[in-house]
């Protein structure tokens, strides 16, 4: 029963993962766009910083306490001929040693860790660029996201509707108003901030200040139901011109030009979809149950993130939702080959 | 007055086994496993329930790991998917982790204190066929209409009629209210057992730890289950009666679940993990051939942690906007339970420091128990860092670190606890040779299973979805779009499995095998260890007089001391009787 025999598969076994982890490891990085460890903004850096102090702490006392294991496990072990250990019970300096210790790391964790918990609660009051934050009302659906921008006005004063990209100004602090009206989300992107939950009757808040144009990805982090998993989005962030740009162009309906997409929007009509879709400039279009579509044209994905906006995608996803996202409550409207087609151009249309 | 006491290699007993009353045909038979009320028998009854259902939270987690393995998996529906993840917590935490120390708590307990059974043996058999019907009841949801969906925590408002409006939840709901009775009657029953029927001599501070984790486990089970109990009530009248505690849009606040729940949910983790530490605390001794190190200190740190498990509950909820000054409460409270839990480990390292380590199957079971409980605690104390946990939260980092805790420790101490006590349970051996290679094959699954999620959740993969695209970056290794650390976390899953399937084929060959055991074959501490391999019913024919922690241990090793009148390490028997007529005799004294 001594230490080596009792190891001889152990030991095998821990050879082979060993090589496994180091395989794995050797295999490099893939994109991973929703890391949390890449932080793009100074909110997600201050989080940042906070986790490689408190990963590094831990490392310490991991490499103590396993190393410590492991010297007393082989120094220890029972060899044949041995006599009885003697008899110790305790021993109250290391008793009162070994309280303090780890309470003293605490306390080094704990100081940095409410100042940043009161730094990210409110948006720093130095602002960037002299522009105050820019608000955005998020609320989580069951399964997409929609954003409405109350500074951006449309013709007919109502605050821009939009769902599941979320376009901002670089350089410029972006402040969230997060919320639902079914069941619990979470709004997460982890470049950008940690998560903050979306909850009925509440209005959470998170803030932060994106410096470098690009696309940040993210989705739903609290289980909301059937479709939890394709509840993705898409935070494009843009230099201030073009966001005035994209700001201009998206408070103004879009208008189909061609005749097939002009007969879409028909079809968009006449096969139910504007039941549940809102586009604007098409009268008829004024359902709320659904994504708001006004300038669907111009977004890089549909269906909450998960299918690139091409038309061959786009078409698939008309005639066939609930194969693409099962449970959904797009439904299949059954619509015509020819109309999906009209369809298809007509959304495509608006950008 | 003492008794003269042979010598150490001598084979007389030092405590008297009660009468042989098995063969007797009300202890034999179907009809006697229905109808009996003796806490031995019980406790098998437990235990072998609580292992059934180990096996189908585990093939649950077997399926969920199939589907997670690649990307686009297609092997569940999005809805199976939900129902799989919902049973597995439930199943793993109620039906497996809950009743399996429930088992120990009934076989072991009483042999511990010295006593003949459980104060109130008819409410025990009560608790375990209310447990067996909950547990029952709440399966039956899956030929109704569908396993229960709204995850183990089921939050409101997805839980309530109008996102919820199939009979799944009715089941959840209803089941874990019938569980709660069983566990609350199972809890003041070993509070009152402990409490009073602790043999002569044996003060608080000389039981064994194991049984100090069942009194302190059972006072948290008695607190914990009022807040679930209001909780599942009010969701009640919310789904039957159309009330609206949790239903926002009339004026309900769906964080009030989260509050209760968790002030229940966060003690509940304490009550999985402080049975397992209780069975750590008695294997790590016996297989270091020492006392357990600061045994006061392990007593208070225990309550310590059964204290503060009250006032840690937010941390669950960080990222439901409480505010700063709530969050740094409860950031601080968190960090604070880190301190007992710390002195625990250290204590354990103090034993096995200065032994004689025998690496046997339940002490390899228990070291890897403080290993990898380590590794989840410190990912724990990163969790009370609520910036941290705002991108850790419900990412597969949280699932890395409660399986750490749940399964490197709850688990391996459960397993450490079969191991250890097995002889005692079937009077039968276990193969040490298979025992090693369920251990091996368990830890290193393990570590592939729940390691690399850690990178997951860094990585920025949630829980709970039954799917993942191909460019999230969760997969595509060397360009291979399935292969990546999923893939390693589900092969991880089946080499448990495997180390499980070699337990069980081992416990088959056991049982099938000859009565082979002897009535103390580690060289063990406490009074169980005294008895014959399996007790006989009622256990002690008189009520053994302990003098010291360790009573058996002590009497094994001192006799002469004991002999020579010293009061330390004794162990007598003395002229007391047992509340039933048989057991009146009079011992010389």
């Amino acid at each position: 029963m001594s230490f080596p025999r009792a190891s001889g598969p152990g030991r095998k076994l821990i050879l082979l993962g060993l090589v496994a982890a180091l395989l794995a490891l050797l295999s490099g990085c893939a994109n991973v766009p929703q890391t949390t460890v890449m932080p793009k903004t100074e909110a997600a850096e201050k989080i940042q910083d906070l986790y490689v102090l408190i990963f590094w702490l831990a490392v310490v006392v991991f490499i103590l306490v396993q190393g410590g294991l492991l010297y007393v496990l082989w120094r220890f072990r029972a060899r044949p001929g041995h006599e009885l250990p003697e008899q110790t019970h305790g021993n109250t300096t290391l008793e009162i040693g070994w309280t303090i210790a780890p309470a003293v790391i605490l306390v080094v964790m704990a100081v940095p860790t409410i100042r940043t918990i009161f730094e990210l609660e409110s948006p720093p009051t130095v602002l960037a660029n002299g522009l105050p934050p820019l608000m955005i009302e998020v609320t989580g659906k069951q399964w997409w996201w929609e954003f409405r921008y109350p500074e951006i006005k449309r013709p007919n004063g109502e605050p821009l509707v939009t769902a599941n990209e979320m376009v901002i100004p670089t350089g410029r602090t972006v402040y969230l108003s997060i919320s639902s009206d079914n069941v619990i989300h979470s709004f997460w992107v982890p470049q950008l901030m940690g998560k903050i939950d979306a909850i009925p009757n509440h209005d959470n808040r998170i803030w932060f200040t994106a410096t470098d144009p690009g696309q940040y990805f993210g989705q739903c982090a609290e289980y909301c139901g059937i479709q939890h998993a394709q509840m993705r989005m898409n935070v494009i962030a843009m230099a201030p011109a073009d966001y005035e740009a994209w700001a201009q162009r998206s408070s103004q309906p879009a208008q189909p030009e061609t005749d097939i997409a002009k007969e879409g929007s028909e079809a968009f009509v006449t096969n139910g979809c504007a039941g549940c879709h809102t586009v604007e400039g098409n009268p008829t279009a004024i359902g709320m149950v659904g994504p708001n579509l006004s300038h669907v044209g111009s977004r890089t994905t549909i269906a909450a993130g998960i299918l690139t906006n091409t038309p061959e995608n786009l078409a698939a996803w008309i005639q066939d939702p609930q194969g693409i996202k099962p449970g959904s409550f797009m439904t299949n409207q059954h619509v015509r080959p020819h109309d999906v087609d009209a369809i298809v151009a007509y959304l495509h249309s608006l950008k | 007055m003492a008794v003269t006491l042979p010598r150490p290699h001598a084979p007389a007993a030092p405590v008297q086994a009660a009468p042989e009353y098995g063969a007797l045909p009300a202890y034999r038979g179907f009809i006697s496993w229905l109808t009996t009320v003796d806490h031995k028998r019980i406790g098998i009854l437990y235990g072998s329930t609580a292992f059934a259902f180990f096996l189908l939270g585990g093939l649950e987690a077997l399926m969920i790991r199939i589907q997670l393995a690649t990307p686009d998996g297609k092997f569940v529906s999005p809805d199976a998917f939900n129902q799989l993840f919902t049973m597995h917590g439930t199943t793993m935490i109620f039906l497996f982790v809950m009743p399996m120390s429930v088992a120990f708590f009934n076989y072991i307990v009483p042999l511990q204190i010295g006593a003949p059974d459980v104060a109130f043996p008819r409410l025990n058999a009560f608790s375990y066929w209310t447990f067996l019907f909950g547990a029952i009841f709440m399966n039956m949801s899956y030929f109704v209409d569908g396993m229960p969906d709204g995850g183990w925590f089921g939050y409101a408002p997805l839980t309530t009629i109008r996102f919820s409006p199939s009979h799944r939840i009715d089941f959840w709901m209803l089941g874990l209210q019938i569980l709660g009775v069983a566990s609350l009657a199972g809890a003041f029953n070993f509070l009152v057992t402990i409490i009073n029927m602790r043999a002569p001599g044996m003060s608080l501070m000389r039981m064994p730890v194991f049984t100090w984790n069942t009194l302190i486990t059972s006072f948290l089970l008695v607190f914990a289950f009022p807040a679930i109990t209001v909780a599942l009530i009010l969701l009640m009248f919310d789904r039957f009666f159309g009330t609206n505690f949790y239903y926002a849009p009339n004026g309900g606040d769906p964080l009030l679940w989260q509050h209760l729940f968790w002030i229940f949910g966060h003690p509940e983790v304490y009550i999985l993990i402080l049975p397992a530490m209780g069975m750590v605390s008695e294997i790590l001794p016996v297989f270091s051939k020492k006392p357990l190190f600061g045994y006061p200190f392990v007593v208070y740190a225990t309550v310590a942690i059964g204290f503060i498990g009250f006032g840690v509950w937010a941390h669950h909820m960080f990222t439901t906007g409480l505010g700063p000054i709530v969050n740094s409460f409860f950031a601080a409270s968190t960090m604070l339970i880190a301190v007992p839990t710390g002195v625990k480990i250290f204590n354990w390292m103090g034993t096995m420091y200065g032994g004689a380590i025998r690496f046997t199957t339940p002490m390899l079971f228990a070291i890897g128990f403080v290993s990898m409980f380590t590794i989840g605690g410190l990912t724990g104390v990163m969790h009370a860092i609520v910036p941290v946990d705002m991108q850790h939260q419900d990412s597969y980092f949280v699932v890395a670190h409660f399986h750490y805790v749940l399964f490197g420790g709850a688990f391996f101490g459960i397993m450490g606890g079969i191991f250890f006590w097995w002889s005692k349970f079937t009077g039968k051996l276990l193969s040490e040779k298979l025992g090693k290679w369920c251990f091996w094959l368990v830890f290193s699954g393990f570590n592939l299973t729940f390691g690399p999620m850690h990178f997951l959740g860094v990585d920025g993969m949630p829980r709970r979805i039954y799917t993942y695209g191909e460019n999230q970056g969760w997969s595509g290794w060397f360009g291979l779009h399935w292969l990546g650390w999923n893939m390693v976390v589900s092969i991880g899953a089946f080499i448990i499995m495997a180390g499980m399937l070699v337990f069980i084929y081992a416990a088959i060959r056991s049982l099938l095998g000859p009565k082979n055991a002897e009535n103390d074959p580690w060289d063990g501490a406490t009074l169980e260890w005294s008895l014959p391999s399996p007790p006989p019913v009622y256990n002690f024919a008189v009520p053994p007089v302990v003098r010291s922690r360790d009573a058996f241990w002590a009497w094994k090793r001192r006799p002469q001391a004991v002999e020579a009148g010293e009061n330390v390490a004794t162990l007598q028997v003395a002229g007391h009787t047992v509340g039933h007529a048989e057991f009146e005799e009079e011992h010389p004294s």
